[in-house]
């Protein structure tokens, strides 16, 4: 069994101003197996955010099954851990308290909350930081937060939708290598979104291509390339190369379409 | 060394310059009053219509400390009238602060609260509180109760509409995070909404506390017969304009105070949102 199971997923948006529906994801299947690092990727606009969010259960598809261990998605949930494109810490809330917010909800002490979620703030680097609010952090350090966030919670998997896009190149690249050595220690299943195709190179182990309106799948690539990858290197070029081509044989089937 | 030499003058000067950036604020006040003092004592008015700021001074001094019976009955009764206002306005403000602060959370939270509720409000809330002064006399008599209903009356909207606002806005994707770490539905209104809305909430409560001040002297004046407002216009009968504008100035004094009171709370409550304020202001 699946980590994550995609069965049929359609989605269809209502355009209520023009009276007119748009059919955003088109029949998606798609199976993500546990402690795989999926990248999904394709052009801004082409559902990739649509996806996760009926994966972490804030939209309803129009038809279709999500399974996430088997079980139906039916709501947002503990089991499932979501970094957002924005850091969305509680601006109120001290770091650990962020990181910790999952526990104050069930009820646990407050010393329990503070010794768990040190060891995340210790995991993300943020040692020294724990009693800041979000607003005397840098955009880099509060989506540690949130990943922080996300891992306490122990979650089946991990969604995260372009965490790192907001970011300076350089604490982008920090970020990256950093999620991928927690990827490795924790052995945990996550799918990041991206619109980069170097980005889903350095990051995942399966690279699914996504193309534009409707949303399909255009083919999921398998990537083992030793880690850590690097990027000037003729297998890490290789790759881009295929998966360039397969973005650019879609583009060309579009423009001939239309 | 030639840092030190070099930096006595230059502290000087700046000190000179927030000295005189102090006196800038006072100018024209001083220049008022003296103005106001001079104007009076000339007896172009008789000092009856146009009491001198030494004599407004002199009957609140006398008011609140009761030395040679200037203000007659009023005389060493200050903090008596000044605490029967207060208290009305602290009950009205609370009760509005409360009913407010639930009434817009449920308004600006559920659809069925915003369909059922909000109409009626919206078209309560254009009628002025003071045009309920004669009901409220008949509904409740001349004591503390009426001029605690209009207090409500007056603090109650502008509570209730930022509530709403701030629920409203409230960021949504705080709460699919709220969401996805497991909040029950009462957990997203006490640990997610509530607090994002409370910088919103504090502009809500700082109209209120300003209103409740205006309504409490109004029904003071109308409909009781103690406080700030019933001891300003009773002496406006006995052409004390002495003490009408003593009345005035404590009035001012307490509202500014409650003000003050209310923003070092919100200072303390909403400390998370300072950091970036400052950080604003030096940058
Ligand atoms: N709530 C919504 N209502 C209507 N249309 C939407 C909504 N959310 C997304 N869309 C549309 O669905 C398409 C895919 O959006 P999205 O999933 O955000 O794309 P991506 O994340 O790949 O950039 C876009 O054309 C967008 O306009
Ligand atoms: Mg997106």
């Amino acid at each position: 069994m699946a980590a994550i199971e995609l069965r049929n997923i359609v989605k269809v948006f209502s355009d209520k101003r023009r009276g007119r529906d748009l059919l955003t994801l088109d029949n998606i299947n798609l199976d993500i197996e546990a402690n795989d690092f999926v990248c999904l990727l394709g052009p801004s606009g082409c559902g990739k955010s649509t996806l996760l969010n009926i994966i972490a259960g804030f939209e309803q598809a129009t038809s279709g099954r999500t399974l996430v261990d088997g079980k139906q998605v039916e709501r947002p949930g503990s089991d499932r851990g979501v970094v957002f494109q924005q850091p969305t810490l509680m601006p109120w809330l001290t770091a650990i308290d962020n990181v910790a917010f999952h526990l104050k909800l069930k009820g646990v002490t407050k010393a329990e909350r503070y010794d768990r979620a040190m060891e995340f703030i210790d995991l993300v680097g943020l040692r020294g930081f724990e009693h800041h609010h979000p607003s005397e952090l840098s955009g880099g350090m509060n989506q540690r937060v949130g990943i922080a966030r996300a891992l306490l919670m122990n979650p089946s998997v991990i969604l995260m939708d372009e965490p790192f896009a907001a970011l300076d190149a350089q604490t982008k690249l920090e970020m990256q290598e950093e999620l991928v050595a927690i990827w490795q220690k924790r052995r945990c299943t996550i799918v990041f979104v991206t619109h980069s195709v170097d980005e889903a190179l350095v990051l995942g182990n399966k690279i699914v291509v996504m193309t534009k309106r409707p949303g399909r799948i255009r083919e999921a690539v398998n990537f083992d390339m030793p880690r850590p990858r690097d990027i000037t290197s003729p297998e890490f070029n290789d790759a881009k190369r295929r998966i360039l081509s397969l973005i650019r044989e879609e583009s060309t089937r579009l423009a001939q379409a239309s | 060394m030639t840092s030190v030499i070099d930096a006595a003058p230059a502290r000087r000067a700046f000190r000179l310059t927030r000295l005189f950036q102090g006196l800038e604020r006072v100018v024209v006040p001083a220049l008022l009053i003296a103005g106001w003092e001079v104007f009076a004592r000339s007896g172009v008015l008789p000092p009856a219509l146009l009491p001198a700021p030494s004599a407004v001074l002199h009957a609140l001094g006398d008011w609140v400390f009761g030395f040679d019976e200037t203000t007659q009955t009023y005389s060493g009764h200050w903090l008596r009238d000044a605490l029967a206002s207060a208290l009305r306005v602290f009950g009205g403000f609370a009760l509005a602060s409360l009913l407010g602060i639930l009434a817009g959370v449920a308004i600006g939270w559920s659809r069925l609260f915003e369909k059922t509720l909000e109409p009626t409000l919206q078209m309560l809330r254009p009628i002025p509180p003071v045009s309920w002064i004669p009901l409220a006399i008949i509904w409740f008599g001349i004591a503390d109760k009426p001029a605690i209903f209009l207090v409500f009356l007056g603090a109650f909207f502008p509570v209730l509409m930022n509530t709403i606002h701030g629920v409203k806005t409230v960021d949504h994707n705080l709460v699919r995070a709220g969401a996805m770490m497991g909040a029950s539905q009462r957990q997203m209104l006490t640990d997610i909404v509530l607090p994002a809305a409370l910088p919103s909430i504090f502009a809500g409560l700082r109209i209120a506390v300003g209103s409740a001040w205006m309504l409490t002297v109004t029904a003071e004046m109308v409909a009781v017969k103690s406080g700030l407002g019933y001891v300003l216009w009773d002496s406006y009968y006995f052409l004390r304009y002495d003490i009408v504008l003593a009345a005035m100035i404590s009035i001012g004094l307490l509202g500014y105070l409650s003000d003050l009171g209310l923003k070092a709370i919100m200072a303390r409550t909403l400390r998370w949102q300072q950091t970036t304020t400052v950080q604003g202001r030096a940058g």
